[in-house]
């Protein structure tokens, strides 16, 4: 039931760290990138022959966030904000905030309508289902 | 105001330990953010993808240690064609400069921002002297 390389949840870890790894920054998406800001950082995973694009967006109003899809295209853009209270002394200030606006197109065809969007934990995960004729069929030999 | 600013990616920083860990697998440090008022040191800290039940927060000897695991099977069956960023656990601590209620230790987490919420003790809480 469950593969081999999930048996031992740290090897499992260690497997995928090393798959994401060996994928990045691969030439399947950067040419393609016509974006106007890197951020927010994408990683684009294959499952059953469509596209699953998950996106590190921690702390975001889910009401900033606007997601638009055009053919194989797709926008990504809003607003990220991080407040302090007035009266209080800041010892660290690590997290960005700001805008951001980026364009994604992918190298194969999209069904635009089949597209879903969830954002959970501060994860943005875009189900990206390939268009029907963009699929590989099985050729029989007549 | 100021103009708004484009956001750029911050590179995840990872963790290096003085010990070397048993696990080779990558531990990733939160970003955060710590501010203090008159009664509370709050310490807000970036876990994408951690859910409620994974995080630990400790605080020991005036550490404060916070843990956050993630839930792999999300990730079965799924092949990477195109990556930016790895991922992995994550893991920070600080050391403390003001003693802290550790029974009042108040943790809230939202779309991946864990925010705690530590009460100094009494003693510990500036005071006014007024000079006779």
């Amino acid at each position: 039931m469950i593969a081999a390389a999930f048996v031992d949840p740290f090897e499992a870890l260690l497997n995928l760290q090393r798959a994401l790894e060996a994928r990045l920054a691969s030439d399947w998406l950067q040419d393609q990138t016509t974006s106007h800001g890197p951020f927010p950082p994408i990683n684009v995973f294959q499952q059953d022959g469509d596209l699953l694009a998950i996106i590190e967006l921690p702390g975001i109003d889910k009401n900033d966030l606007q997601i638009e899809a055009k053919e194989n295209t797709i926008r990504i853009a809003g607003k990220k904000a991080v407040s302090y209270p007035e009266r209080a002394s800041v010892h660290r200030r690590e997290r960005v905030a700001g805008d951001f606006d980026r364009t994604l197109s992918f190298p194969v065809q999209l069904d635009p309508d089949g597209i879903k969007a969830e954002y959970r934990d501060g994860i943005l995960a875009l189900f990206l289902p390939r268009s029907e004729r963009d699929k590989p069929r099985t050729i029989t030999v007549s | 105001m100021a103009p708004t600013q484009e956001l750029q990616v911050q590179k995840k920083r990872e963790l290096e330990g003085k010990e070397e860990s048993t696990i080779p697998a990558r531990v990733f440090v939160p970003t955060a953010d710590i501010y203090e008022d008159r009664d509370t040191l709050k310490v807000i800290l970036e876990m994408p993808g951690v859910e409620k039940g994974n995080i630990e927060v400790r605080v020991e000897e005036g550490v404060l240690s916070v843990e956050g695991r993630l839930d792999l099977t999300k990730y079965r069956g799924l092949q990477p064609l195109y990556t930016e960023y790895n991922i992995g656990n994550y893991s920070r601590s600080f050391r403390l400069s003001n003693a802290i209620d550790q029974d009042k230790i108040g943790a809230e987490l939202k779309d991946g921002v864990l925010s705690l919420t530590l009460p100094k003790l009494e003693q510990t809480k500036p005071r006014t002297i007024r000079i006779s």
